[in-house]
């Protein structure tokens, strides 16, 4: 009990010292998962609004796998992505391995899926509500794809929230491809680890709450640009 | 919106790369060494790495792994420099051309910690096999690293000298974590469990509980630690001028002195053994 109380303690000094190296940490963390939200959202808001939309053959199937994706384990794409970078890998070459960028790169491949499977959703939820609709305006398809991203787009902030909490709370994926190297690729995950592995128990758990702390303000950021947004948007 | 949406992301992206760029360009491409737990997790590395750039201006980084995925990493030409421990196996990895060459480094020893109240009665045994010989006859809970590293082979080393297979009992007194040696720690720490841990990784363990060191000073405890050259002939992009200054460094006076100089609660941890020229 009294480490959990420490904990606090631990994140409280943590947060008030400004201590380089954590914010070093910090400032990675946010760096590798927005980045790979971001390319995430580039590949599955159009893919997802794709699915949805167009009829071609194995499009169930396709649905089927972006649901199933959403699940996929982090190590396992960790690995998958260390075997590819790995010198001696197909792309070893080009030196990635244990850099943020195939942190990016892996935990993109996780988030992905799960924007492009509740873009999908979103999307056609609107295209059974809108369809008629933008059928009756003889809209052509890439048209009809980036209307219903476009209207869909407070529904998606939650996509994108779920995408980057997978994101920012995931440890299997960078501690393989990255390797927690110290003031190169450790992020509040594999420091967390770190910790419990030297037995800093307080010290581990307060870096937790710390990971929630900016979890949250990203979140609350995101939400009230958002709901600024939608006020907007009802004005007009 | 969904341009405002990626625009937001976009700065967010930007304003938090500056950080990551600014520490990981600074060092342009650093020399890698792969190590174990026991060398990271203790702070020996944190502690004497500095000194290393200090005196060189060689930035270096570590990637701690068991050191069966250390020798992995060697292997496939993921990393520069090796410092592991187990022997037969660095001996293995240099003949079949992997390594260039191996060099002793320092050595400390393996401990058996335990319950303090010490149901299997290995306080009172001479040798580290008949220790491990009474906790598979009295059954006491075991917690092994099972994970191929080099205190998981010493282990195994000490088992195949009992004539004892304890992997028949996986799963009821005999547990294998299949973890680094802190996660291992944590694991016998709640169980109250006997396990085999090096001296430097236990002494700087933060989580002990009960345990106690109720085992120690037998010669197959010893634990020696080399490091490797991964040899640039098989991987050209090894740096092998920076790495050959590193092993150098280590294995010389300013390396070894500072090895030596290493404390923890004012025990000294590892002990330099290179082979002085």
């Amino acid at each position: 009990m009294s480490t959990i109380l420490n904990a606090f303690s631990e994140a409280g000094a943590l947060l008030a010292s400004f201590d380089a190296d954590f914010l070093a940490i910090v400032g990675l963390s946010l760096r590798v998962s927005l980045s790979a939200v971001l390319i995430a959202c580039l590949i599955g808001f159009p893919l997802g609004a794709a699915v949805a939309l167009f009829r071609f053959p194995g499009r169930g199937a396709v649905a089927l796998m972006l649901n199933t994706f959403m699940g996929l384990p982090p190590v396992v794409i960790g690995l998958l992505v260390f075997l590819i970078l790995s010198r001696s890998g197909p792309l070893g070459v080009l030196g990635l391995l244990f850099t943020p960028t195939a942190m990016i790169i892996a935990q993109a491949i996780l988030v992905t899926p799960i924007i492009a499977a509740l873009t999908r959703q979103t999307v056609e939820d609107l295209w059974r509500e809108y369809g008629d609709h933008l059928r009756s305006l003889d809209a052509r398809p890439l048209d009809r794809l980036g209307t219903l991203i476009y209207d869909a787009r407070f529904s998606l902030t939650t996509a994108v929230l779920a995408g980057f909490g997978r994101a920012i709370a995931e440890v299997g994926a960078v501690m393989i491809v990255g390797g927690n190297i110290d003031h190169a690729t450790r992020v509040m995950t594999t420091a967390i680890a770190l910790e419990t592995s030297k037995g800093n128990l307080a010290t581990a758990l307060g870096l937790g709450i710390v990971l929630l702390v900016i979890a949250l303000a990203v979140t609350a950021t995101v939400q009230v640009i958002n709901a600024i947004g939608a006020r907007k948007a009802a004005i007009v | 919106m969904v341009v405002r949406i990626a625009s937001l992301f976009a700065a967010l992206f930007l304003a938090t790369s500056f950080v990551g760029v600014a520490f990981v360009e600074a060092q342009g491409t650093p020399l890698t060494l792969a190590s174990t737990t026991s060398t990271e997790n203790s702070g020996l590395l944190g502690d004497i790495l500095p000194r290393f750039t200090k005196d060189t201006g060689i930035a270096i980084q570590v990637v701690a792994v068991g050191t069966g995925a250390a020798l992995n990493l060697g292997r496939s030409g993921d990393v520069d420099v090796l410092l592991v421990h187990a022997r037969e196996d660095e001996d293995a990895f240099v003949a079949a051309g992997y390594g260039a060459f191996r060099r002793d480094v320092m050595f400390n020893d393996f401990v058996i910690v335990g319950p303090d109240n010490d149901p299997a009665g290995l306080r009172a045994q001479a040798d580290a096999a008949s220790a491990f010989g009474k906790i598979a006859a009295n059954e006491s809970e075991f917690v092994s690293r099972g994970d191929n590293s080099g205190t998981h082979k010493a282990e195994m080393r000490i088992w195949k000298s009992t004539n004892i297979d304890p992997v028949i009992a996986s799963g009821r007194w005999y547990k294998e974590s299949g973890s680094g040696m802190g996660a291992t720690l944590n694991l016998s720490a709640g169980l109250n469990a006997y396990t085999l841990s090096d001296r430097g990784t236990w002494l700087s363990f933060r989580n002990q509980g009960d345990l106690k060191i109720v085992f120690e000073g037998d010669p197959p405890l010893n634990n020696p630690y080399g490091i490797i050259l991964v040899n640039p002939e098989r991987h050209p992009y090894i740096q092998a001028e920076n790495a050959l200054a590193f092993i150098d460094w280590i294995t010389g006076p300013r390396g070894q002195d500072a090895i030596a100089a290493f404390r923890i609660a004012e025990e000294q941890l590892f002990f330099p053994n290179a082979a002085r020229p």
